[in-house]
């Protein structure tokens, strides 16, 4: 067994051992630890690896299950999967920490675990997969975990509604996704999943051999599929609801890890592979995408509930990803990367302090919430502005350097005058405006102002020990990040390169 | 090693079971439950050790009977679904003590017990030689021999009046279908001159046939194994006669049954499939493809509104049956592609079939268990299952997930190889049902995982379900199985090619 294999089975197998009778708890933290360790020893291997390889290569290792097509095991790393594979575990730590200990749960503790544990190792079988197959496959191990947990833990009257809807949603979601990878693999010639094997069947001297109107209905299909996983507008309505009624580990790893797989997806396979369809429908995107940043950027505003803002922000923030995907150049690319990793940490770090402050005060609605609670909380209140700022795209955090990177990439390839991406990325910069509105008056609105009597005598106290670790996690990841970005660009940059480059 | 000999001794294993019933004062009926599943897994285990015939051979026996890797994978089916419905015959046999008393109102008895544990050897032993018919009139005397056994066992339970309608409506329904099934083996006949299935080939291929003739034989066949597949629109028998019958028997018409269903089926569409002569083919395929749109919508919509688990499994059952038939559909080109070693229809409908009896059996014998300790099919009865039997529920909700067709299951690769096939084909309207088809199940297969994970046990239903060791043994070798088929799809397919 490998190390990648090693990495990705470990969180199955201790869900395995928590469900035969396994100490919940102390089963899925050290196998989310053992996970980091063994991560960062890949990170330090990895090193300053910039072999220029179009597809993962990096300790690859396969296992071929079936000949013909060639369908394998396949596991192997590189510099944009590493970063994922970073963001996974540093979340699944902080996500299995954020859990309610095993006896304030009501019902059983160990659904809970070895749910944060399926989700995981779904994630990270995804951005590890060198294989069509398995990449597709991986990511839908946290439907069912989802669904059951939603369900069964969630808050508020219309949990089982959001449960179904997610589940449907995302299923549907998933089937338009698979039709459309397996028309891409046909085009590709249907005799393997491999993707070093994909990309060597487009990548011939006369160019990509797929004709223009395969490519555009098939990534038309993929655009659809991996955008309701990523809740691309006008597809986003599962999400906003689902993350503000899951369980906080459940919406922590789901906003903050999994939903990356879509645009994963497209950076690592629907763009390089189908570049003609890519250019046909760049209008189509840019214009979904700025429905993403102004339109739920407004619609973000309006929220009366911190956590369903929460919900909505982290799909506004889904827009600047795909800014940062349609410009197309490495600069917009390495930037999309790493906003994939900030937004990850920072909404997972968000999720995790609203849940601590729904288990205190019961309602997250904005108009039951008198204000001034960081007088009685302090260290709750003091975080939840560092998360704030980070979201909002403060400078120091990993989220600056990101959205720079995006908004440099909008104007990388700018010709005589303003084209249509750039005006997208000028209205675009006008979303930064509107999450810093929705995301200070919250925090206004919460943690400022006078503390009502009420509150003061109320019984609850200031963040415990317990939840402060997870959350000190996140935020130093994020301000590490944040004040040395070249720590994960080292690694992005050279994979985006040689993508961008790709078919061109 | 000969094929046929497996088949003699599953025969013979059935009149020894008869004979000890009759002549052997047994204590506990059971023991004869375990006789037949060790004489089974002998025959199992024999199945490896089968030589096909030498190529010079040419008794005419063999243009019967087939012994290629297809008949005997087919026979495993048979084979290992017998095995396991036997042994939730000894968990169900409570209920046929109860309604087979020799008084009407009477105590329950075990004097039933015997031939209930006797017919599927019997059964089991009539569809492997299914699996091996090429002949005309060895498919119709195997395809009759499965049927009047399962007439029987459908209505075992004779003091239950649900029992009863089922057997009585699988009897007509299955009796016109006999008719429709005759008759078009005469037509084809007429049209061909000849009753073996590669000779009947070889006529079509001439060119030289009325070709109105040979459709219309086509079509009487299909209407017939399209009522034993449960095809629509040919369905309508299938949610009561599954809902009526004893709850093994049901298992055991769900995956075993059709599983011969469609290994004939197939053998006999390949004729007309790839008939390389006129427009047969393709009438052929459009044909099958209509009838599997209407098969994934009927089975994948009626479904969602179901109540009783039982009866949903009845209309999966139909589902599934619609995903096979696409791939049947897609069949002809994708013939062309096997032979530069790609999947042939055969692996796709093999592997999905195999992959079915896992899942189904697993589905199948938590609903006889929770029957019998519960008295009740309806979703309801489930409620809870999670907190109150752990380990049922999470049975229940592999299964649930494998048939749903989530990824990493022995289901959702046969669901893929399917998608695959008709993409393949660019059958994009097929592709449509087929999508809607698989959406849907996300929603009745997850309704039951609903209500045994999200919601309290009913009032009473708080005591754990016991297990038995072997019931519990053959439900984790099948979780095994479905997950490793999920990763590792060679596993079946090696044994179909």
């Amino acid at each position: 067994m490998t190390l990648l294999e090693f990495i990705v089975f470990l969180p199955l197998l201790a869900a395995l051992a928590i469900l035969i009778g396994a100490p919940a708890r102390y089963t899925a933290l050290s196998a989310a630890i053992l996970n980091v360790i063994a991560v960062l020893l890949v990170a330090i291997r990895f090193g300053e690896n910039t072999l220029e390889t179009l597809t993962p290569s990096f300790m690859a290792s396969s296992r071929e299950l079936l000949a013909s097509p060639k369908l394998s095991l396949a596991f192997a790393v590189d510099g944009l999967s590493l970063v994922l594979v970073l963001l996974t575990v540093i979340v699944t730590v902080a996500a299995v920490l954020a859990s309610p200990a095993e006896g304030r749960i009501k019902g059983s503790p160990k659904l809970y675990y070895v749910s944060s544990l399926f989700i995981s190792a779904g994630a990270l079988g995804a951005f590890l997969s060198t294989d069509l197959f398995f990449f597709y496959a991986f990511h839908e191990l946290a439907l069912i975990p989802t669904f059951l947990m939603i369900g069964i833990f969630g808050s508020g009257e219309n949990r089982k509604r959001t449960a179904w809807t997610i589940t449907l949603y995302l299923g549907v979601g998933s089937l338009i996704l698979l039709a459309g990878l397996l028309a891409l693999f046909f085009q590709c010639g249907g005799q393997s999943f491999a993707f070093s094997d994909l990309y060597e069947s487009v990548n011939t001297t006369e160019g990509n051999p797929i004709p223009g109107d395969a490519q555009n209905s098939t990534f038309l299909l993929l655009l659809i599929g991996f955008g309701i996983l990523i809740s691309l507008f006008p597809f986003h309505s599962w999400a906003p609801p689902a993350y503000a009624q899951a369980p906080t580990p459940i919406s922590m790893l789901h906003a903050g890890v999994l939903k990356k797989f879509g645009l994963y997806g497209l950076i690592r396979v629907a763009m390089p592979l189908l570049p003609e369809g890519a250019a046909h429908w760049q209008t189509l995107l840019l214009v979904l995408l700025l429905g993403n940043i102004i339109v739920i950027g407004l619609v973000t505003i309006a929220q009366r509930r911190l956590d369903t803002m929460l919900g909505y922000s982290s799909v506004m923030h889904m827009g600047y990803v795909f800014l940062g995907i349609a410009s197309g150049n490495a600069i917009g690319w390495s930037g999309a990367a790493l906003l994939m990793f900030a937004h990850g940490i920072s909404i997972a770090l968000l999720f995790a302090l609203a849940g601590s402050l729904r288990d205190r005060i019961g309602s997250l609605e904005f108009d039951a919430i008198r204000g001034g609670l960081a007088k009685k909380a302090p260290a709750l209140g003091l975080l939840f502005g560092f998360a704030a700022f980070a979201s909002v795209g403060l400078p120091g955090f990993a989220n600056f350097a990101s959205e720079v990177l995006v908004f440099f990439g909008g104007f990388k390839d700018m010709g005589d005058g303003l084209g249509a991406l750039q005006i997208a990325t000028i209205v675009a910069l006008w979303g930064v405006v509107i999450s810093a509105v929705y995301m200070l008056r919250a925090y206004r609105n919460v943690f400022k102002g006078p503390l009502a009597d009420a509150d003061a005598n109320a019984s609850w106290s200031d963040l415990t020990v317990l939840e402060k670790t997870p959350v000190l996690l996140l935020l130093v990841a994020l301000m590490v990040v944040g004040f040395m970005p070249n720590l994960l660009l080292m690694w992005v940059t050279p994979v985006m390169e040689s993508l961008t480059l790709f078919g061109r | 090693m000969p094929a046929y000999t497996l088949e003699i001794i599953v025969f013979a294993l059935g009149l020894a079971m008869l004979l000890v019933e009759a002549f052997v004062k047994l204590e506990d009926k059971r023991s004869l439950a375990w006789l037949g599943m060790l004489g089974l897994l002998v025959a199992f285990g024999l199945l490896f050790k089968v030589e096909p015939h030498a190529a010079d051979d040419t008794n005419p026996f063999w243009l019967f009977y087939s012994d290629d890797r297809t008949s005997l994978f087919y026979k495993g089916i048979a084979l290992l679904t017998t095995i396991v419905v036997l042994l939730m015959a000894v968990d169900y046999r409570g209920l046929v003590e109860r309604f087979t008393a020799p008084a009407e109102q009477g105590a329950p008895s075990q004097a039933g017990l015997g031939e209930f544990f006797t017919l599927p050897v019997f059964a089991c032993g009539a569809l492997m030689c299914m699996a091996s018919a090429q002949h005309l009139v060895s498919i119709f005397v195997s395809l009759e021999a499965v049927t009047i056994t399962f007439y029987v066992m459908v209505a075992y339970l004779r003091r239950n009046v649900g029992s009863l309608e089922a057997g009585v409506k699988y009897l007509i329904l299955g009796a016109l279908s006999t008719g429709f099934l005759v008759y078009g083996f005469a037509w084809l006949y007429g049209v061909t001159g000849s009753m073996e299935l590669a000779k009947i080939a070889e006529v079509l291929n001439s060119g030289e046939v009325n070709e109105t003739a040979a459709l219309f034989s086509f079509a009487l066949i299909l209407v017939a194994l399209g009522f034993k597949v449960g095809a629509a629109p040919f369905q309508l028998w299938i949610p009561d006669v599954y809902q009526g019958a004893p709850t093994p028997i049901t298992a055991f018409l769900s995956v075993a049954s059709k599983a011969a269903g469609f290994v004939v089926l197939l053998r006999v569409s390949k004729v007309f499939l790839e008939s390389t002569a006129g427009d047969l083919s393709a009438h052929a395929a459009t044909a099958f493809a209509v009838i599997a749109g209407l098969t994934l919508l009927y089975g994948n919509l009626t479904a969602i509104a179901q109540t009783n688990f039982k009866r949903l499994l009845a209309y999966s059952s139909i589902a599934h049956a619609g995903f096979l038939l696409a791939a049947i559909a897609a069949a002809p080109t994708a013939t062309e592609a096997g032979e530069e070693g790609g999947l042939t229809v055969f692996h796709v409908v093999g592997f999905y079939l195999g992959a079915y009896l896992l899942m189904t059996l697993l589905a199948f014998m938590v609903v006889a268990l929770v029957r019998v300790h519960r008295d009740s099919e309806e979703i309801e009865a489930y409620r809870g299952l999670g907190k109150t039997s752990p380990f049922l529920a999470l049975v229940l909700l592999v299964s649930m997930a494998s048939l749903a067709g989530v990824p990493l299951t022995a289901g959702f690769f046969g669901k893929f190889f399917v998608f695959q096939l008709v993409i393949q084909q660019h059958q994009w309207w097929l592709l449509a049902f087929v999508v809607i088809g698989a959406a849907a199940g996300f929603y009745y297969y997850l309704k039951v995982a609903a209500a045994m994970y999200w919601q309290e046990p009913k009032d009473g239903d708080t005591a754990a379900i016991p297990v038995s060791g072997a019931t519990r043994t053959v439900m984790l070798l099948l979780i095994a199985l479905i997950i490793l088929a999920g990763f590792a799809p060679g596993v079946i397919l090696s044994l179909v090619r």
